[in-house]
């Protein structure tokens, strides 16, 4: 089944590079210390690759987002509000306690329904709530003169960062789910295939 | 103040603005100083004073020629002018013109030797002095002597040429807004490092252009406003509050991790007075909270033991998963 077209697969391949990227550098600016540590980058050249990263990550993000508005890729993230906690609760117990028993995967993949209600709600979380928050907390520190200078008190600037940091963590705990999951194909190699060749393979579980 | 819970959650609710709107920036004009008190000050001299700043407190002055037999207008030399709002706000505001100035200068025209007088530096007052040890002079004047602005003695460098005796105030011990503290602490330098007039009077270098040679520098605009010059021009001195060891520029810091750290070295610079006063609300070098944000400098302690739990659970599901998955009915 043709379930991944050549955009969406360049896409995601240039997102994971950037991303990776941007985690290694970020962390390395957020753990910076005195001594330069050896695993980690340099602060300076973390912030330059950090920046650099971002301005392509940004505009990759906007080449996935105007591809899903004029494809009908857009389609698989929308969320239906029918029965959405019921489903939900379906496939939360399917990956808990019916994958390990054998049942049918309660949400089998289709040319109409590529993503299960689970990972659909994860991928719109990070995709429309947390990449849009982290790119423009982004602009903020990268241009802090766009940043308020004070919130209640409070340092606009300290509001941006934390905001900019806790949305790059929660983007790698997803990232960690998100290749584990992809482990749960027909084999644990197929979605990962899958994404190269752009044909999925048939299973009874998905990612 | 805001409790450290409630912070994070403002956090979530109203964080960024990115539009031009909201946008107040980093300027410094509208902040409040509410640090000198300029008004209540009366000085026991004033009318002593006036005497000199009659001419001697605007550009232009008048007198009565006796020659001409009729009154003469002329501008001052503006070395020469000393503003009187300024002298009365600075560290000297109680003293008498004649404290430091000869006597012989009440009469006009002044006498031709007086421009022969010698003028007193710093520690000829201030040095060896109970009353002024807390500001450890004699210190300032060692560091002083190690400074690259030292060997400039010779072209006829002071202390006056950055610290104006007629118009300078101590700072950063009194200021409780630090950026105007960096503005003034600032502007000190470039009073001859964006000056050329001022600059070539000291030395035979080309003119240089401040902005250029810190082009390397990320978020340049971001640091002038933030740091002081001296943060990375000198030697950190542990007993004076600022550090009077100018370095060459060779030895500038470019190092982003000296700042941009958890032993952030703006705790033995910037911060030093206030960084007695740590808070406590989980950030390292909280202190540095109050007036900035320094990435790498101001990471919070509680938000990265979280962030490390959160992880660690994620392994330990995924884990658990993969137990059941190998043990279980599936791949």
């Amino acid at each position: 089944m043709y379930l991944y077209p050549i955009w969406v697969r360049l896409w995601h391949f240039i997102n994971t590079l950037l991303v990776l990227v941007l985690i290694v550098t970020g962390i390395s600016m957020q753990y910076t210390d005195q001594k330069e540590y050896i695993l980690v980058v340099g602060f300076a050249k973390a912030v330059k690759w950090h920046n650099i990263t971002a301005g392509l990550l940004t505009i990759n993000y906007i080449f996935f987002v105007t591809g899903n508005i004029l494809s009908k890729n857009g389609r698989y993230y929308r969320i239906e509000r029918k029965n959405f906690l019921d489903n939900m609760g379906k496939q939360l117990r399917y990956y808990s306690w019916g994958m390990f028993k054998g049942e049918k995967h309660p949400f089998p993949v289709s040319l109409d329904q590529k993503f299960n209600p689970l990972q659909k709600l994860s991928y719109v979380l990070a995709m429309y709530v947390a990449l849009p928050l982290i790119i423009f907390s982004g602009i903020g520190l990268l241009f802090p003169e766009t940043v308020i200078s004070r919130l209640f008190g409070i340092s606009g600037m300290i509001l941006t960062d934390i905001l900019h940091i806790t949305m790059g963590f929660f983007l790698s705990v997803f990232l960690a789910i998100h290749i584990y999951t992809c482990t749960l194909g027909a084999r644990p190699t197929s979605l990962f295939k899958s994404m190269l060749s752009g044909y999925h393979e048939p299973e009874n579980h998905t990612a | 103040m805001t409790s450290a819970p409630v912070r994070y959650l403002l956090v979530f609710l109203f964080v960024f603005s990115g539009f031009p709107g909201f946008a107040s920036g980093l300027d410094l004009k509208g902040e409040n100083t509410g640090a000198y008190d300029t008004t209540a000050f009366k000085s026991p001299f004033f009318e002593d004073n006036e005497r000199c700043f009659v001419c001697h407190g605007q550009n232009r002055y008048e007198y009565t020629n006796e020659n001409l037999g009729r009154q003469v207008r002329a501008m001052m030399f503006s070395e020469r002018v000393v503003d009187r709002s300024e002298f009365y706000e600075s560290n000297h505001k109680s003293f008498s013109c004649t404290d430091c100035h000869s006597a012989s200068y009440v009469q006009f025209p002044h006498p031709g030797e007086l421009r022969m007088e010698q003028m007193y530096n710093c520690i000829d007052c201030h040095g060896n002095d109970e009353k002024f040890a807390q500001f450890h002079f004699e210190e300032i004047e060692a560091s002083y002597q190690l400074s690259t602005h030292y060997k400039l003695e010779e072209e006829g460098f002071t202390c006056w040429d950055c610290h104006g005796p007629h118009e300078y105030k101590i700072n950063v011990r009194n200021s409780s807004n630090l950026k105007e503290t960096i503005l003034y602490d600032n502007n000190i330098c470039l009073r001859c490092h964006s000056n050329f007039d001022q600059f070539q009077l000291l030395t035979e270098r080309e003119e240089i252009n401040i902005l250029q040679k810190h082009e390397w520098l990320p978020n340049q605009e971001s640091h002038f406003k933030n740091v002081r010059c001296i943060e990375c021009h000198s030697e950190i001195n542990d007993t004076i509050l600022v550090s009077h060891l100018i370095n060459p520029m060779e030895k500038a810091v470019r190092r982003c991790n000296e700042c941009h750290s958890q032993n952030s070295m703006l705790m033995s610079t910037l911060y030093k007075f206030q960084s007695k006063e740590q808070r406590k609300d989980g950030f390292f070098n909280g202190i540095i909270l109050n007036q900035s944000y320094v990435i790498g400098a101001n990471r919070n302690e509680y938000l990265n033991i979280l962030s490390l739990i959160i992880f660690a659970v994620v392994i330990v599901i995924i884990s658990i998963h993969i137990y059941f998955r190998l043990t279980g009915k599936t791949k």
